[in-house]
């Protein structure tokens, strides 16, 4: 089974949903006429990212009678979507979010479980912490959506890879930092290592969509990437510039990975469970 | 060993992105740049033009009777080479009256008159060139307080304040700014034979390396003595920077109401761009 996937690495107006909103409908339509089945869109696509005060303000819900949702649901007719917004529950506790679009449903929202609260980061200020990581079913198998600092920890990926995700969508708002002598900057280096590391761990597919453009001297540096389960790099967007990136994602390859090397039969989740409890009940 | 070595072609492409983005999401497309004659400036001017093209880029040359006549030269060396616009206003005529005033004018006080008068040309050049002000202060500079508050430090983006003053360099020379501008020893040009480095007390080269590490590195002053660096320099660079750090802020406002500018109105710069 193939997947043809799309990455839209936009940048975002702050604050700004309706223009963000046009955005989205312009790459859905050109992940459309490219016959894409999923398309991606960054962390909080629909708003920006340095939101501070204007949280509230930005804040939609994932339904039917939404504004902004009501054309995504529309347009998930066509080909599915993970787009990136602020969540606001019935009590009004807002959450950064990922919601997974297909023929006309919300199969899915992530609140985004860890947020940075230190250096440049300042989440855990403005949003609620989300309670849960969960994987779900989709028209392409199983899947498990994070956002940045999600796996930037080892657990929710090793979570979402338990509870049955083969695909690992990723997505970022991530600020470029740690210019140096090299190529790319410390930034990207990392995260395009842990998600190599994570595809090849969890001889999964894992997918990256980071957004670009500034926010104030904040550079957001783009460059999605898609590694498959044997941990290859199968497509990559360029840096600094907003892009669509294509990938043909060939599903079969997880049972040729697998027969090869089975980590996921092997996994002792009975022995990590086992110690997790001795560990953390010490008190 | 410290090495503040950078990628030029990436900071350069940061660089200048954030000229463009900055200076167009806002509605312009011109920008303005004093031009002091010495490599930061140069630098930032370089920059823009990349950014924004020669033709929407001002060069400001502001002299005063006791600058040395290299700055401008040097100026004009960087205003033929990347073929922009520009224009030279002496100011002495607007701060003569006002140094005049006191016989006994200091040193110190006599540089912030000068350093403020060219921004308030450089503001005023703002608006009748439609462009943004350029920044042209170093994070060297930035973090020392080496510079005067609403004087040179005035700017509406300021593209290196995140370079230390060896890396200014690195990118300078990668970017093709004219050798004499390269190698002369840095200075404010505020009076005769003025030179950062002797004002200072130490080279660029060595404060650069501990700031490096204090700063981005995270450093304690120990561990930075313990790496080589001098007890009284150490202490003498912290102290320089901690007294500083009103250049680097907003002026508090008293808190009287539920929310207050500056510590719980909190929008970026950018919001609704």
């Amino acid at each position: 089974m193939k997947l043809n996937l799309a990455l839209a690495q936009i940048a975002t107006k702050l604050g700004d949903v309706e223009a963000n909103l046009e955005k989205h409908i312009h790459y859905i339509e050109q992940a459309k006429a490219q016959k894409a089945d999923l398309l991606i869109f960054p962390e909080l696509s629909l708003t920006g990212y340095v939101l501070q005060d204007l949280v509230a303000s930005v804040a939609h819900k994932p339904t039917d009678d939404d504004p902004v949702f009501r054309h995504l649901l529309q347009a998930s007719h066509h080909l599915d979507l993970v787009v990136g917004f602020v969540d606001e529950d019935s009590r009004h506790r807002f959450y950064i979010a990922s919601a997974y679009l297909s023929g006309g449903k919300v199969l899915h929202v992530h609140h985004k479980v860890y947020l940075p609260t230190y250096g440049l980061f300042d989440e855990g200020r403005f949003f609620a912490w989300g309670d849960s990581v969960r994987s779900f079913d989709t028209r392409f198998g199983r899947v498990g959506m994070l956002i940045c600092e999600d796996f930037w920890h080892a657990s929710p990926p090793y979570l979402l890879w338990l509870d049955g995700a083969d695909i690992m969508l990723f997505s970022s708002a991530s600020p470029g930092r740690g210019l140096n002598d090299r190529e790319k900057l410390e930034s990207a280096r990392w995260v395009e290592r842990v998600s190599k590391a994570y595809a090849s761990m969890f001889t999964s597919f894992v997918v990256h969509c980071n957004r670009v453009g500034f926010e104030d001297g904040l550079l957001f540096w783009g460059g999605a990437t898609v590694n498959d389960p044997n941990g290859e790099l199968i497509a990559q967007g360029p840096y600094f510039e907003e892009a669509l990136t294509l990938a043909a994602l060939d599903l079969n390859q997880l049972r040729r990975t697998r027969a090869r090397l089975p980590l996921l039969r092997d996994e002792r989740t009975a022995l990590v469970q086992k110690e997790l409890n001795r560990i953390l009940s010490r008190g | 060993m410290v090495d503040l070595t950078i990628n030029t072609d990436v900071a350069r492409e940061i660089l200048t992105s954030f000229i463009r983005s900055e200076v167009t999401r806002v509605g312009y497309s011109r920008a303005v740049v004093n031009l002091s004659g010495g490599l930061d400036s140069a630098l930032s001017l370089v920059l823009a033009v990349e950014a924004l093209g020669a033709e929407n880029v001002l060069a400001l040359c502001l002299p005063y009777r006791t600058s040395s006549p290299d700055s401008l030269e040097h100026a004009r060396l960087l205003i033929d080479q990347f073929q922009v616009q520009s224009e030279t206003i002496d100011i002495t005529p607007m701060a003569e009256p006002l140094i005049q005033r006191d016989p006994n004018i200091s040193n110190v006080r006599k540089g912030n008159i000068l350093a403020r008068m060219r921004m308030i040309v450089l503001y005023d050049k703002t608006e009748t060139f439609k462009g943004l002000a350029i920044g042209t202060s170093n994070k060297t500079e930035i973090l020392l307080g080496y510079s005067t508050l609403w004087g040179d430090m005035a700017s509406a983006i300021n593209p290196i304040g995140d370079l230390y003053k060896t890396q200014v360099r690195q990118l300078s020379r990668a970017l093709g700014v004219p050798a004499p501008i390269l190698e002369k020893p840095p200075s404010a040009d505020l009076w005769q034979g003025q030179t950062d480095e002797g004002e200072l007390g130490f080279t660029y080269e060595q404060v650069d390396k501990l700031l490096y590490l204090l700063v981005d590195q995270r450093y304690s002053p120990q561990e930075c003595i313990e790496e080589g660096f001098d007890v009284a320099f150490v202490n003498v660079v912290i102290a320089r920077v901690r007294r500083n750090q009103f250049k680097r802020m907003m002026p508090p406002i008293a808190k009287l109401s539920n929310r207050t500018v500056g510590y719980d109105f909190l929008y970026l710069r950018d919001w609704g761009t």
